[in-house]
């Protein structure tokens, strides 16, 4: 057996304990900020212990003007989000379910070249083609639009791999149980593989969901009009001021925002979220 | 291929297709044959006409100076962010290995960074880092450094690595504490009679045998640290100060957006898709590795 003493155990709960702490302090640093005062945050040393302006603060950016520079509230921002990630997520799943169907399940001339071209995408990056991307977007009348938020992040290689993967562990007697009784190709599909693929979906979408949220280049191309901001790309318009100085009271409020939906649903859906993140790199 | 009984049906697989590679087609291939296309043309500065140049945009990017920096740069960040995470987090998933008790309440604690965005996790530590308000800039002050990453080349660049690196130890922690649940216990248990410390037990055998997760964390990481760490760059420095920060993939951005050198602009791109392609043989040749285990 493995000796059990005790200095090594403390020294690991040690060693974790400073990990954790480091990892959650600019978490904390930023929550500070956000409670504090306008004066505070000017000059001077920040306290660690959070100020009295939680809800001045909140309030105002939720509901008012978020700043200056961009006009229009967090709350309007997180709702644009909220559509951003919710279109890419759930389209992301479908076109991936429906393509990877037709993939598994079915014979037919040019499927291995269909295959292949959603392969493609994987080594595509938004980042790496962003101008003929932008120009096809911009050409399409698109931009300012939710469509032109959503629609070209859609494509998903990796979902498609996933469920060709988990589609190709079914067995075939299910398919031919299913079309002894008489099933069609799409009651299979609705009333035998999608229950079967309750979890694998779930798990997805938690992954998909917090890559919608947390896109930054595209939102800040395709979107001029300020009623189309979403918030994490927001944040980085409220710190661009030029010479004058930042709205630290009003940038941290909106940044904590910004975080909190995504990190929530990591924490709420873990174990849905580790077995997507695990799947999806398969 | 595989034993799956099909359906038949003429036009049914088209339809399910459709939506797919109907995205496929006309945001990804169309504009990844545009940027090939525009690598190719010099247009002037108004965007009225355009002349076929050859290699002329590539000859001049690989004699251009700043792209030479801007490479050398990426692969600093890279290094950085992939030594500091993928070490922090080994550490810390050796160590929640170890706990008999509460290795699920440290995963818990650990991971929800992953949910937090580039450009935000950049915010955070920038606004720590703030010379005037921040508290690391502070206490770095009342050690007699006097921080200034709008100024200081060398410490925006530590700046954005450090953002990057926060943000992917959650990832790189979950993926090594698997990878080490899954080594026998025996294996470290036979270690341990034959009389082997802790410390020589994981370097001779709970490291080697982590090196398919390592391999595949550290290809993970230059992929992370190369095309997804855009909104660090941009939300924190710019690029700058001068060009100090600018990678490869914000230097697209910049002279396509900025500078408006379209050509200059597609040539890069058209460099990026060569290396997301090199990377993405790598990551499956380790992938069909791992099936014939």
């Amino acid at each position: 057996m493995v000796e059990n003493r005790f200095g090594l155990r403390l020294l690991s709960h040690a060693v974790l304990w400073l990990g954790v702490l480091l990892v959650a302090l600019p978490l904390w640093v930023a929550f500070v900020a956000s409670t504090q005062a306008e004066g505070d945050l000017v000059s001077g040393t920040l306290s660690l212990w959070p100020g009295d302006h939680f809800l001045d603060n909140y309030r105002a950016v939720l509901f008012g003007a978020a700043d200056v520079s961009v006009n229009v509230s967090v709350a309007r921002m997180l709702l644009n989000s909220l559509i951003m990630a919710l279109g890419i997520a759930i389209g992301k799943i479908t076109i991936s379910l429906l393509a990877a169907y037709a993939i598994v399940f079915f014979r037919f001339r040019a499927r291995m070249l269909s295959f292949w071209l959603i392969f493609i995408t994987l080594m595509l990056p938004v980042e790496v083609r962003i101008m003929p991307t932008f120009e096809v977007v911009a050409n399409l009348n698109l931009l300012n639009s939710y469509v032109g938020l959503t629609l070209p992040l859609i494509a998903s290689a990796t979902a498609t791999f996933l469920f060709r993967q988990f589609f190709m562990t079914i067995p075939g007697e299910l398919l031919e149980a299913a079309r002894v009784d008489g099933a069609g190709p799409i009651r299979f599909l609705f009333d035998i593989l999608l229950p079967l693929s309750r979890t694998n979906l779930a798990a997805l979408f938690v992954i998909m969901f917090i890559y919608g949220w947390n896109q930054y280049l595209w939102p800040l191309l395709v979107t001029t009009d300020d009623h189309y901001y979403t918030v994490v790309m927001s944040v980085q318009r409220m710190l661009a001021v030029g010479d004058a100085d930042v709205t630290w009271h009003r940038v941290m409020p909106a940044t904590v925002l910004a975080m909190l939906p995504p990190v929530l649903v990591v924490v709420l859906m873990q174990r849905l979220f580790v077995k997507g993140l695990i799947e999806t790199e398969k | 291929m595989h034993p799956i009984p099909v359906f038949r049906h003429r036009w049914l697989p088209w339809a399910l297709l459709a939506p797919q590679l109907m995205v496929t087609l006309v945001f990804f291939v169309w504009p990844a044959l545009e940027a090939i296309y525009q690598a190719f043309l010099v247009q002037d500065p108004f965007g009225m006409s355009s002349r076929f140049v050859w290699f002329d945009n590539f000859i001049q990017l690989f004699e251009d100076p700043k792209y030479f920096e801007s490479l050398v740069s990426t692969l600093v960040f890279s290094a950085g962010v992939t030594v500091l995470s993928m070490g922090l987090s080994l550490l810390l998933a050796v160590m929640a290995d170890g706990v008999v008790r509460g290795a699920s309440v440290y995963k818990m604690l650990l991971v929800w960074p992953y949910a937090v965005a580039p450009a935000i996790a950049g915010i955070l530590w920038m606004f720590m880092f703030d010379p005037t308000i921040g508290i690391v800039a502070y206490a770095l002050e009342q050690i007699g450094y006097h921080w200034n990453h709008r100024v200081n080349g060398d410490e925006a660049m530590l700046l954005v690595v450090i953002a990057a690196a926060w943000k992917q130890i959650s990832y790189n922690f979950l993926f090594f504490l698997a990878g080490l649940q899954a080594i026998p216990r025996s294996l470290i248990e036979a270690a341990a009679i034959d009389g082997a410390r802790p410390f020589k037990r994981f370097w001779t055998i709970v490291f080697p045998l982590l090196s398919p997760t390592s391999f595949f964390l550290l290809v993970v990481n230059i992929v992370y640290a190369f095309f997804d760490t855009f909104g660090i760059i941009h939300a924190v420095t710019h690029g700058g100060p001068g060009t100090s920060t600018t990678t490869l993939v914000y230097k697209v951005y910049h002279d396509g957006f900025i500078g408006l050198d379209l050509g200059g602009s597609a040539a890069q791109s058209v460099m990026l898709m060569l290396l997301v392609g090199v990377l993405t043989v790598v990551q499956f040749r380790y992938i069909e590795r791992k099936v014939q285990y």
